[in-house]
């Protein structure tokens, strides 16, 4: 107890958002094992941690290095379509654990790459432009992987734009990425412990990333640029540390998400993907990253909660969001929930010196 | 303040997470009580832009359902669960009616989601039948069978019908690259159209994010001279096309597959531009037969509008159910897998007689046979051809 108190007040605070995933997924393995969680529960925690890694990742770049990246989506479905080829074509032969962990590593560092071409000229420019361009490049990811044809055979890949005959394969050839239908027919390998474990690893790289010297520098760029410019910090680098970061952890979300069902099309990975992902940073807190991990856990299983309303589902989902938006930034709302807080603690104050009072006169 | 939020919020995962489980555990005891009424599900988009389907097959199964308990004999309970033509969505739908307790599965409705869940189903062991995903990979595994025409089946189909009648021999296609529906018939029908010696004139594509004009596709379907233009694609994109094709003054006739019923239905549409649009589909709703006309009036009594083909293959869908549940005598308290067994095993036994084809047979590899028809649309109805 000694040591929670002289610890330093961001430690504490990892510390507590570590505990609430380990915690979690002891819970659920617990309850697993003791045949109560549900089917529709247990279908739900992979896709929980993939959009736990993906809300995170992108709080780094929305929260952290303050630019608004709309093209999430387009990170994540880089990452699962080279980590499910990968998967179909060398992962599924070796031992499962390896293979996830080889395709999610591949996955993540093409996203990077990805990141890595798009942040260049981005991360150079003052303003908004990082929005317009990353939102460009997910619904231009999202078109060329509807158009891909993509085969394997013993020569090595056959690629086409036009239509699976023409990839004009061997015999013992197989389609992998098929037009508009994507990749179809593999083999599952998320598993919810593979999922926690992306998790932690998501949060100790963005926790430990914001509490160092960069992370300090990359902050300092999103409060103030020229100030940061003056202190001979290095700009256009940290963002794109920053930045390549966030697309690296949400190709690795991609390849979980991937792997968890065994089929996978572009479509998914669209517009709307990015803004769900946003949904959840924005109302975790920009910025708070124990804010994102419970808002993306919460708001992914509230519209499967909700089944039971039938037609009025997406209708009580939409005005949740709402006042839940209200209750956490409006202004008026807020200074209300203090003046609460405070008479709350006050009435609370009360009546211990009234106890208090009591019992010295008691004594006395 | 930011600690008393993720508190609250805290609570209110911890709450979610509770609610979970409470209702998994009403759930179970709720399958294990009943046991009277063999459990089907049903998954489709009920919301979004496909929810026409959704709402038809759901519809459509509803009323075979009641029709099938007010007869006596096997009893059904159907729970109709929304995906929202999302993949991801599908496997939450399924992991719940799972926990419902679902015997067999009416589902899904469209393709994409249903590739995600056929797989789902052969690990469990569950009988998967769906009533319009028309991919070949839907029904891979043996646990899956279709009430409709496959996607190569619908554009061979098609290549054959314009041939053999003499449709036309100068073709345009207008068709969505991005959709597996939509370039799985394609595909097909380009192939099947050069060996009949149909000659394709124009091959335009759009994709989903650029669906709204229509005008460059529709100038050069124009200007290559088409004589027909083939539209492999679904009826609210087929509304644009059409009515660009008004604007332009494009007379070529229209040929679409399945994907097309649904016209008629749109709110606020001219539906006097679709005179003449020439559909494949095994299910016209003013086909003069007894079994349609019973089946039409009925839907038309209960919900206010005129059936379409996939309110059809759901009706015909619960209806091979229940030929597969007599024959391989399932009751209502075997477990979904034994259920699965009994018939998978039936299915290839069976003959119905249905809606959208009488005699249908299915192979064990899922597919069903039944010939296609093709529709007109005439003086605002479909007319048989």
């Amino acid at each position: 107890m000694n040591m929670l108190k002289t610890m330093k007040k961001s430690t504490r605070s990892n510390l507590i958002t570590y505990g609430i995933v380990v915690l979690f997924y002891l819970v659920m393995q617990l309850l697993a094992s003791g045949g109560v969680l549900s089917n529709s529960m247990q279908g739900m925690l992979v896709p929980i941690c993939t959009y736990v890694v993906l809300a995170v990742s992108l709080n780094l770049t929305v929260g952290i290095l303050g630019e608004l990246s709309l093209g999430h989506a387009g990170f994540m479905s880089v990452g699962a379509f080279s980590g499910a080829v990968y998967w179909m074509i060398a992962g599924q032969n070796l031992p499962s654990v390896l293979g996830l962990a080889i395709a999610m590593l591949i996955g993540g560092v093409m996203a990077g790459v990805f990141g890595f071409l798009i942040g260049i000229p981005v991360l150079r420019l003052r303003g908004d432009y990082l929005a317009i361009v990353t939102l460009a490049f997910g619904e231009i990811i999202k078109n060329i992987l509807n158009a891909i044809y993509l085969g394997w055979d013993s020569n090595g890949f056959h690629f086409s734009m036009k239509d699976a005959t023409a990839l004009n394969m061997g015999e013992d050839g197989k389609v992998i990425i098929n037009g508009a239908i994507g990749i179809s027919g593999m083999t599952k390998a998320s598993s919810f412990t593979a999922g926690i474990i992306l998790v932690l690893i998501t949060l100790f790289v963005v926790l430990n990333l914001i509490n160092s010297r960069a992370g300090r520098a990359i902050m300092s760029i999103r409060d103030n640029r020229i100030a940061a410019e003056a202190t001979g910090i290095n700009v256009t680098k940290y963002k794109l540390m920053a930045f390549i970061t966030s697309a690296f952890l949400a190709g690795m979300a991609g390849v979980l998400y991937a792997l968890n069902m065994s089929a996978l099309a572009a479509k998914k990975f669209d517009y709307n993907t990015s803004i769900l992902v946003l949904v959840f940073v924005v109302l975790g807190g920009i910025g708070n990253i124990r804010g994102s991990v419970i808002a993306a856990a919460v708001l992914y299983v509230l519209p499967e909660l909700l089944r039971g309303l039938n037609d009025y589902r997406m209708l009580i989902y939409a005005v949740i969001l709402i006042v839940m938006m209200i209750f956490n930034q409006s202004a008026q709302v807020v200074a209300w929930r203090h003046q609460v807080w405070e008479k709350l603690s006050t009435i609370g104050l009360f009546q211990k010196l009234a106890q208090a009072k009591k019992q010295n006169k008691g004594e006395a | 303040m930011k600690k008393a939020m993720s508190l609250v919020l805290a609570a209110a995962m911890a709450f979610s997470f509770a609610a979970c489980g409470g209702a998994s555990g009403t759930s179970g005891a709720a399958s294990t009580a009943s046991g009277t009424a063999i459990k089907i599900g049903g998954i489709g988009p009920l919301t979004g832009g496909a929810a026409i389907y959704g709402n038809a097959v759901k519809n459509g199964a509803a009323l075979a359902v009641e029709e099938i308990n007010a007869q006596g004999g096997l009893q059904f309970e159907l729970n109709f669960q929304d995906d929202e033509n999302d993949p991801e969505k599908a496997l939450n739908a399924y992991n719940n009616l799972k926990d419902w307790g679902m015997q067999a599965l009416l589902g899904t409705v469209t393709t994409q989601p249903c590739l995600t869940v056929a797989p789902e189903t052969a690990a469990d062991n569950m009988f998967l039948l769906t009533p319009s995903a028309s991919a070949v990979d839907v029904i891979k595994e043996d646990n899956a069978f279709q009430v409709c025409f496959t996607d190569p089946n619908q554009g061979v189909a098609s290549a054959d019908y314009i041939a053999e009648n003499g449709l036309a021999t100068k073709i345009a296609i207008i068709y969505d690259s991005s959709d597996a529906y939509s370039s799985g018939i394609h595909d097909k029908f380009k192939e099947e159209a050069a060996t009949k010696g149909l000659e394709i004139v124009a091959d335009e594509a759009f994709t989903a994010d650029n669906k709204t004009d229509f005008s460059v596709q529709v100038q050069k379907a124009k200007s290559s001279g088409a004589e027909l233009v083939f539209l492999p694609i679904y009826y609210s994109e087929a509304n644009l096309i059409i009515q660009e094709m008004n604007k332009q003054g494009c007379t070529a006739s229209i040929f679409g597959c399945d994907g097309l019923d649904g016209l008629l239905t749109i709110e606020g549409a001219d539906t006097s531009l679709f005179e003449g649009v020439m559909l494949l589909t095994p299910f016209a709703a003013d086909a003069q037969d007894e079994k349609t006309q019973s089946f039409v009036s009925k839907y038309e009594e209960k919900y206010g509008e005129t059936p379409n083909q996939f309110a059809a293959d759901a009706y015909d869908g619960v209806y091979t159910i229940l030929a597969a549940c007599e024959k391989g005598g399932v009751t209502a308290d075997m477990d979904a897998s034994a259920v699965c067994d009994a018939l998978k095993t039936a299915m290839t036994q069976i003959t119905v007689d249905g809606l959208t084809g009488e005699g249908m047979k299915w192979e064990a590899t899922g597919e069903v046979n039944k010939a296609p028809r093709a529709v007109k649309i005439q003086n605002g109805a479909y007319t048989a051809m």
